[in-house]
């Protein structure tokens, strides 16, 4: 990176400043996206990413050519075109002096799960064994397939317990396209009594007041991991002046967590409707969803379901705003996902204002997660009872726990709110896999913290774990054995955090990369790790960079005499 | 959250506590500002406590403690609020948080030693949390220790520079930079350039200029803004960075504070200098400028020590025929000149000019002075020429830009200054740039109008060329060259038909409207669309967005005044305003953009022929007795001749002898064939310059003066700011102040001046105008800036005129109806393109400043013509190649640019290059009032050069 390049400097200038526009590939553009001349709403900053898309699923990549014609054709600043590029994974920025990347990619998840299936030597062996010329390997974050872990992404195809084998046969079957998914039809949905909360919200017969009411009673609250009420955060929505919008947060990136997907590729309808009534309740001037780019299958189903809801006059056209994500961990933050709506990099905002107030477009924002509106239907046909009087050992609801790792059926569960990690592997997921003696656990996937087996019987639920530096987060819980490597573990953690940290603080940018390098070092120093935590803790601006340090004092905490045993010194 | 006192004390203060203590705060302000007003310094990095900057808590080195919540909250960005309970020094946890936060950045960081910036504010905030910089690097791991990318997505390339030094200016070293955005909030928030971004992310995270291209190859305009606001020196002054690339900051052994010597902007800087050299320079917060600056105001004061730099008087020697002679070498001048010492040099000039009076009458001699000058040297020069001389042949460049707006605002509205400041478009809902280049020629006011586009305000661009600013435009809308009153009437024809205007407004404040009304009935935009080139719509569409606002400006620039039509033009602009009451009210106004640092200043203080100081007719008795009375001596009362009409009466054989004091009319004159003919004619020349300049190798006597940076003095800038310029260094050789000089010419006149410094001046300007009421030269030393009309000693000048009347003897404004004309040479078949001429960014005036300062000249080293690219396909051209310019007055060969703003059909040269002077080809016909040449359009025929065809032949 530190290379010098003296250009000569008293030079003439045949052209304007900086790179040169080429007009035909405007024209391309145009031809692609459509007319800006004509149309000027598709100069919209917030059409960036979708933008990017278009050229890079039309070219396979994103040549810098390209992206000077965008800047000219959305009428932006090429650093606000290579700002919003850069940050996301999915788009391959391919510089001058770059070659394009080849015709296939596959990408080889190495979150922690997937790393305990055995991904790391199943990247080593395809790297080994392609044609470089042809096919690429990459890695990439959770997948969201945790419960068929090792997974591997071909083009935009998904390989479940992925093996070289697997792989061979899909990139020789040129099979680069995802499987269709199987899914409830808006006349099946309909049928089963779906959409007549929102026939009866729209006619008057729900109020939003009772609405909320039912709300509160079934004790729904946000599962996207911060669990907060959902019943208040209308309610601090509707005090605002509009317009208002409501944004549905699909970009299911937690570690371990696959229960958004599961619901959306099963109900897409039941999660609509739940949407659209949020929508309703906020008076949302449109309703937009954000989906990760990790699955897009479900991109093809929800394009096709809120195409059905549209065709049969149930929602005006363009209400829903459906938008890809790119490849970042962070716009699961939701005023990261906002910007990232917005055709930004997701970079957090500060906090306040908080987006209830000013939120997408700067107008008040609800935010909701796709299980959260996804029970609203079933609360209101069931009634708030169904709900509250599931629980256990004190505990009340439901919880839709992503399970995956060390025992033998990993897969989404709902079980009731309060459950032990004992009792949902034995329950629920067959037990521990052969071979495999409980040895920890993650609650709440990469930054929920990390609990002995000695904890496994506490009540997984919100509030619950916090006393034990934890939390539940989004219920992906990850098993992990006596068979497996705490370092390893953590390392894996703390990459993931420095890879997917936005940059925008200096804690998280900082922090985590010093973590991820101490934590390599064979002789950990608890003392400079703790401070280090005690900083990126209080002083980052998100959740990201406050979580991040979890895993490192949960070790510190509970298992210095495990580390022990696999020779990591730990002073102080 | 940057609010001023007076905003402070309106809104009601309420108390919070910090630190056990009670202490005041106003709504709005920061947490950081509470303490610090309270007298703590908190920490800061990515926040800059100056105007303009919005802060941004991504350092998180400001961290403070607020009872009550979870986390730590950064200080810059918090809002305090009533009741608050703030812990920052007494707080343990804050006090780690900032010091961790800086360890973090700091390991990685060079050694201060070699640091780009050793003295940067980095360093000074690490030195306030009393850092230990090697136990630092002996605990936490390094960035480079890691082997494999933290951010994985992100692949090395080895063209994205971390050390970058492709731009004259400006030195980046990316291993210093700490990510603190503070340069892309400069670039993007502050100027509005919109070239530095944050790319990447995570630890990747990179500051790119666009696509991450080297800055000097990207669309960077080199304003400094980031530079002047990193906090480390990852971007510094290519001046201050040794080839190590280290460097130092504060090694400048002084500063002073003055003005920028360039455009009419009037931007207020601190020099630092260094061993009397000026190491570089810093905006400072002037009223017109906060702080900002642009690339010749940061990185053009290298000239004053140019080798060329003229040190001591020279006498032509004789024999020597006067003219350009293409041998000739402005640095080695005593091939043509002898030296001389300065009472020979200065008993030489007067002498001649004396002898030719005594011969041939008043009438014989004539005086260019400069709007490059002091007010006080302008009001000098004037009066030699009106009490020594003894005629009013005195005029300046303001002929050559803004003497038909100048015409058209004393006809319509009894004032040629401008009615609002161009601050005022902050405050404006619509603005109408016609006829100017903003982003290239008043860089520092275009940031005003970037930022009021960002905030909501509609930006209309009227102009036949495309611009930077078009970018930030509502509307954008070019029109064929020359057709500005065809343009300009079919918009009052739809404020009038539509019934858009202001009734009430009309009938306060103007006369003449019914006139107008019937005057402009048939100038329907259908009628007028095919003279202008505008669809009516469109034509439509600006009349209601000017008219329906609640706020409007207009701006404009030598587009609309250097036509033959030009004060028509400014008439029609002048109407518009009138029409719709779009003046007098903040938000709104008439602002002709000044194109010289005091040019302003300059009209003011008299150098024009027909006009006492203050615009007060020579023709009049009481004006002329005034006058009579203070300098005790008769004065002629005809009006003088202009600039053109010296040139044709020294032709003519009337004018025989001139003093010329930093003008450069064998440059900027046009016809230049014709000038540069008359030049040589005379009898005799005095040149006082920095410079043989093109003009002052006609000269008899050429007189080494003084620049800018080297003399006190005030200027007032296109605003009406009249602000005060510091002498920064010693005068070089036996060069001397202009007004030293001018003096010495008047008592060789005759005169019994005895001015000991321009103070004294000052003080008797204020005797004969009034515009200088109470702003007194001690105010200026004070306040630096002080806006005339100024009410009160104590009070701010005004910075919005004519709310209740205008100047005029009625006290109503009045409207002034137009025709479209043609320009004065149309196209034809042999001469089918349009010329049009002007200034490029890097280049001021004739380049005989900014050519020879290193920067400028290193980004605009050769004469350019600008083409459309289809233009240059038609002609068979490639960019760089030499293209060809003939008018019927000559040609010039010069390299050409492709520009996609440009139309079809036109070719754009700036005339500062001597090699290619663009004044050869310009048309000398005159608007009838302002007697300003046609600058904007000649007709002309391009062509492949032939040599270049020869050379391709050849080979």
């Amino acid at each position: 990176m530190t290379v010098q390049t003296v250009i000569p400097k008293r030079r003439f200038r045949g052209k304007p400043r900086g790179r040169e526009l080429d007009p035909h590939l405007l024209e391309a553009l145009r031809e692609l996206l459509g007319d800006e001349r004509q149309d000027a709403s598709l100069r919209r900053r917030d059409l960036l990413i979708e933008h990017l898309h278009a050229i890079q699923d039309t070219r396979g990549y994103l040549p810098l050519a390209d992206l000077r014609a965008l800047a000219a054709y959305m009428n932006l600043p090429m650093a606000a075109v290579y700002e919003t590029a850069t940050f996301y994974a999915h788009f391959d920025v391919i510089h001058d002096d770059q070659l394009p990347p080849p015709a296939v990619t596959i990408r080889v998840c190495d979150s922690l799960t997937c790393q305990l299936a055995g991904a790391e030597a199943l990247k080593a062996q395809l790297e080994a064994s392609v044609d470089i010329e042809q096919v690429r390997v990459l890695r990439a974050p959770c997948m969201g397939r945790c419960d068929t872990a090792p997974v591997a992404e071909v083009g935009h195809n998904h390989v479940p317990f992925a093996t070289q084998a697997r792989i061979a046969s899909v990139i020789e079957a040129a099979h680069f396209h995802p499987d269709p998914v199987a899914w409830q039809r808006l006349d099946d949905y309909r049928s089963e009594g779906g959409l007549a909360l929102l026939q009866a919200c729209r006619q008057g017969d729900v109020t939003v007041e009772s609405l909320m009411e039912a709300m509160q009673q079934a004790n729904l609250r946000g599962l996207g991991g911060a669990g907060f009420p959902t019943f208040k955060k209308w309610t601090f929505v509707r005090q605002e002046t509009g317009p208002r919008y409501c944004a549905i947060n699909a970009d299911e990136g937690e570690p371990g967590t696959f229960k958004d997907r599961y619901y959306l590729e099963r109900s897409p309808h039941q999660f609509l409707e739940g949407a659209l009534v949020s929508a309703w309740a906020i008076e949302a001037a449109a309703l937009y969803i954000y989906l990760r780019d990790e699955y897009p299958a479900l991109h093809t189903v929800m394009r096709e379901a809120i195409g059905e809801l549209e065709a049969a006059g149930l929602v005006a056209p363009g209400y829903i705003v459906l938008r890809r994500g790119a490849g970042a961990y962070i716009c699961g933050e939701e005023s990261a996902m906002i910007e990232s709506l917005e055709g930004k990099p997701g970079k957090p905002r500060h906090r306040p204002p908080f987006v209830a107030q000013k939120g997408l477009f700067n107008q008040p924002t609800l935010v909701n997660n796709v299980e959260t509106v996804y029970w609203i239907p079933m609360i209101w046909q069931r009634g708030a009872e169904a709900f509250s009087s599931q629980g256990r050992n004190g505990r009340v609801g439901l919880r839709s726990f992503s399970l995956s790792g060390r025992v033998k059926q990993p897969g989404v569960y709902l079980a009731p709110a309060g459950i032990t990690l004992n009792e949902l592997i034995d329950e629920y997921g067959g037990g521990m896999a052969d071979g495999h003696r409980l040895a920890a656990y993650l609650p709440g996937g990469a930054s929920g913290g990390i609990l002995p087996a000695a904890k496994a019987d506490i009540p997984l639920d919100f509030d619950t774990l916090q006393a034990h530096g934890s939390f539940i987060g989004s219920a992906a819980v990850i098993v992990l054995s006596d068979q497996d490597d705490l370092r390893a573990v953590a390392t894996n953690l703390l990459a993931f955090f420095a890879d997917e940290s936005c940059g925008q603080c200096t804690p998280c940018r900082v922090g985590t990369e010093k973590m991820l390098t101490l934590l390599e070092r064979d002789e950990w120093d608890a003392g400079l790790m703790t401070q280090l935590s005690q900083v990126m803790i209080d002083a980052s601006i998100c959740g990201l960079g406050q979580a991040a340090p979890n895993p490192v004092l949960g070790l510190l905490k509970d298992f210095r005499g495990e580390l022990a045993a696999q020779n990591v010194i730990v002073r102080g | 959250m940057n609010m001023s006192m007076s905003e402070q004390s309106l809104s009601k203060s309420f108390t919070l506590t910090l630190d056990g203590v009670e202490v005041s705060a106003y709504p709005g302000e920061s947490i950081w500002q509470v303490a610090k007003r309270a007298g703590e310094t908190i920490p800061h990095l990515c926040f800059k406590d100056a105007s303009g900057y919005r802060a941004d808590g991504n350092c998180r080195a400001c961290m403070v403690e607020i009872e009550g919540e979870r986390v730590l909250a950064a200080s810059c960005l918090r809002e305090a609020a009533p009741g608050m309970v703030v812990n920052s020094a007494r707080s343990e946890r804050a006090h780690a948080a900032r010091k961790m936060v800086m360890e973090m950045l700091l390991v990685d960081q060079p050694e201060r030693e070699d640091s780009p910036d050793r003295a940067s504010h980095f360093w000074a905030m690490a030195d306030q949390l009393a850092i230990d910089a090697t136990e630092v690097r002996r605990t936490l791991p390094r960035r480079d220790e890691r082997v494999t990318p933290t951010v994985k997505h992100v692949s090395l390339r080895a063209d994205s520079l971390a050390q970058d030094s492709s731009h004259s200016a400006m030195s980046v070293n990316l291993d210093a930079c700490i990510e603190c955005n503070l340069c892309v909030r400069a670039c993007r928030e502050v100027q509005v350039n919109d070239v530095i971004g944050m790319a990447h992310r995570g630890a990747a995270s990179k500051i790119v200029f666009d696509f991450d291209d080297p800055m000097g190859a990207s669309t960077c305009v080199a304003c400094g803004e980031c530079v002047q606001a990193c906090p480390t020196g990852a971007l510094m002054p290519a001046t201050l960075i040794n080839a190590e690339g280290r460097g130092d900051s504060t090694v400048a052994d002084r500063k002073v504070d003055s003005v920028c010597p360039y455009c009419g902007v009037g931007c207020q800087l601190t020099y630092h200098i260094k061993d009397d050299e000026i190491l570089y320079v810093e905006g400072r917060d002037g009223p017109s400028n906060e702080s900002r600056l642009c690339v010749k105001g940061r990185f053009g004061y290298d000239y004053p020590r140019h080798p060329s730099r003229l040190l001591t008087p020279l006498i032509r020697r004789e024999g020597v025929a006067k003219g350009l002679d293409p041998d000739f070498d402005p640095a080695k001048p005593l091939t043509h000149f002898r030296e001389a010492s300065w009472d020979e040099a200065l008993d030489a000039a007067a002498d001649g000019l004396v002898g030719l009076k005594a011969a041939h009458g008043p009438d014989a001699l004539a005086g260019f002075g400069s709007a490059k000058c002091s007010n006080e040297e302008a009001w000098l020069f004037q009066k030699l020429v009106r009490t020594g001389f003894g005629s009013n042949h005195v005029d300046h460049c303001t002929r050559l830009c803004h003497a038909s707006s100048v015409a058209a605002l004393m006809e319509c509205i009894g004032s040629g200054s401008v009615t609002a400041s161009f601050m005022q478009a902050s405050q404006a809902d619509v603005v109408i740039l016609t006829g100017c280049n903003p982003a290239v020629n008043h860089p520092v006011a275009a940031t005003f109008f970037k930022q009021a586009a960002k905030r909501g305000t509609k930006i209309v661009i009227l102009d036949p060329r495309g611009q930077a600013l078009d970018a930030y435009a509502h509307l954008s809308v070019r029109f064929s060259p020359g057709a500005d009153v065809a343009l300009f009437n079919a918009i009052l024809n739809v404020v009038i038909s539509e019934e858009l205007y202001d009734t009430a407004y009309i009938a306060e404040h103007t006369e003449g409207f019914e006139a107008l009304k019937i005057h402009t009935v048939d100038m329907t935009p259908e009628a007028m669309s095919g003279l202008c080139g505008v669809e009516p719509e469109t034509i439509r569409e600006v009349a209601r967005l000017y008219a329906n606002a609640e706020r409007a400006m207009i701006f404009w620039g030598m587009g609309i005044s250097q036509h033959t039509h030009g004060t028509d033009n400014a008439r029609c602009l002048i109407s518009l305003a009138l029409a719709c009451g779009q003046t007098g009210r903040p938000g709104t106004g008439l602002h002709p953009l000044r194109g010289q640092n005091n040019v302003q200043g300059a009209s003011d203080a008299g150098l024009i022929p027909m006009v006492m100081p203050d615009y007060q007719p020579v023709s009049d008795d009481q004006v002329r007795a005034a006058f009579e009375e203070l300098w005790n001596t008769k004065l002629d009362p005809t009006p003088g001749l202009t600039v053109v009409e010296i040139m044709d009466a020294i032709a003519a054989g009337t004018i025989r002898g001139m003093y010329i004091q930093g003008e450069n009319p064998a440059m900027s004159d046009p016809d230049l064939a014709h000038a540069r003919a008359a030049l040589a004619k005379l009898e005799h020349l005095v040149v006082q310059d920095l410079f043989v300049t093109e003009t002052a190798q006609f000269a008899d006597v050429i007189l080494p003066a003084s620049a800018w940076p080297e003399k006190n003095g005030t200027v007032t800038n296109t605003n009406r700011q009249v602000q005060m310029g510091r002498a920064a260094l010693p005068l070089p050789g036996q060069a001397k102040p202009d007004w030293w000089i001018i003096q010495e010419i008047a008592k060789r006149f005759g005169l019994n001046w005895n001015y000991q410094h321009p103070r004294d001046v000052f003080a008797e300007m204020k005797q004969g105008m009034a515009s200088l009421d109470h702003i007194s030269w001690e105010r200026l030393e004070r306040e630096q800036s002080v806006t005339y009309p100024c009410p009160a000693e104590d009070a701010p000048g005004q910075d919005v005129v004519f709310s209740d009347a205008f100047p005029t003897l009625s006290g109503r404004a009045k409207f002034a109806p137009t025709r479209p004309l043609p320009p004065d040479e149309p196209v034809d078949a042999d001469y089918p393109t349009v010329l049009t001429t002007g200034r490029q960014l890097e280049h001021w005036h004739t380049g005989s400043m900014t050519r020879r300062a290193k920067v400028l000249d290193d980004l605009e080293p050769e004469a350019v013509a600008s083409l459309a690219p289809a233009e240059l396909i038609r002609l068979g051209m490639k960019p760089g190649d030499d293209l060809t310019i003939a008018t019927r007055r000559g040609s010039i060969t010069l390299k050409a640019r492709t520009d996609p703003g440009m139309p079809e059909g036109m070719v754009f040269v700036p005339f500062c290059y001597e090699e290619a002077a663009a004044n050869l080809l310009t048309n000398p016909a005159l608007d009838p009032y302002g007697k300003i040449p046609e600058f904007k359009y000649a007709a002309c025929h391009l062509s492949r050069s032939e040599t270049a065809m020869l050379e391709e032949t050849d080979a």
